[in-house]
């Protein structure tokens, strides 16, 4: 029973307000928000931060929605990923966790490093750029996500991958939004 | 022409399309699972509101958030809206939301269509 109160601690140590482990869909991205939301609102948080953080929470959580629709389709294992809040006295940090495929690890990477590299009025390019190119067919792809999130955060993207085995890597993405 | 009017949900907006009204408004959230496919019916209602359209057209919007899927499809619709003659755009945000204000200058940016922006 232990690794109740070890978990317990972390949670407290780390200053996470929600945890999630588990499978990602669209009505568990709806649940997930609006517990944040409720979350935000009994802290009575600043109208300001409050949308910064639903959005960069959105995108997040779709991106992992649709990447776990690539894989069902060809594996019998379902995949799960985590998904994480936490609050520091100046900031809110939004993490996430899922397994993507060794193959697109490159191309995450660069996607990441290159928008990393952005200042402001470089990502508003970047995104007027893939907003005008992206086809409809493409679901919103392209990384558009990633951008967004970059742009409301105000800070880099900070990243790691850590390989499973031979065909899965563990991608982690943590992005912090600082108050004003 | 029929009139579109659905009701908005959490993840996705309000809309009501209706020529004899005059009344044309996006509102509230946007954040579909499959915004293409949310939006394909007022893509389509558009097309055939090109051919008839009235002398003017205001098209209000007033969204409280929407994801970059969503925002893919609202530069799809606004370039519809390009090809029709009397049309303005009322871009509206709420007053302390400069995020949603520069969403929709970036939109004005990409397209031909003049834009009203108003706080509410």
């Amino acid at each position: 029973m232990k690794y109740i109160y070890e978990l317990h601690k972390t949670m407290l140590a780390r200053n996470l307000i929600l945890v999630y482990e588990g499978e990602f869909t669209q009505e568990i991205t709806k649940s997930v928000l609006a517990m944040a939301e409720r979350n935000m609102d009994s802290m009575g948080e600043e109208s300001g931060i409050k949308r910064k953080v639903f959005n960069v929470m959105v995108e997040c959580l779709q991106n992992i929605v649709k990447h776990s629709d690539d894989f069902s389709k060809q594996s019998e294992q379902k995949p799960t990923a985590i998904f994480m809040i936490g609050k520091q006295d100046n900031a809110y940090i939004i993490t996430s966790g899922n397994p993507i495929k060794n193959e697109d690890v490159d191309n995450l990477r660069s996607k990441l490093d290159q928008i990393n590299g952005l200042d402001k009025e470089g990502l508003k390019q970047l995104y007027k750029d893939i907003i005008k190119s992206t086809s409809l067919s493409e679901k919103g792809g392209a990384g558009l996500g990633f951008v967004d999130m970059a742009r409301k955060s105000g800070n880099p993207l900070e990243y790691d991958f850590e390989r499973l085995d031979d065909q899965y890597s563990f991608f982690s993405l943590r992005t912090k939004i600082a108050k004003e | 022409m029929q009139i579109i009017n659905l009701e908005g949900t959490e993840d996705t907006p309000k809309i009501i399309l209706d020529k004899n009204n005059g009344i044309f408004e996006v509102s509230g959230r946007s954040l579909p699972e499959d915004s293409a496919e949310f939006y394909q019916p007022v893509l389509d209602w558009l097309e055939a509101y090109k051919e008839e359209a009235n002398s003017s057209t205001d098209f209000v919007f007033k969204l409280e958030y929407f994801n970059t899927a969503s925002s893919k499809l609202i530069l799809d619709l606004l370039s519809q809206l390009e090809e029709i003659e009397g049309v303005t755009v009322h871009w509206y945000y709420h007053e302390d939301d400069e995020d949603m204000q520069e969403a929709g200058e970036e939109f004005s940016e990409l397209v031909e269509v003049p834009f009203e922006f108003k706080t509410y």
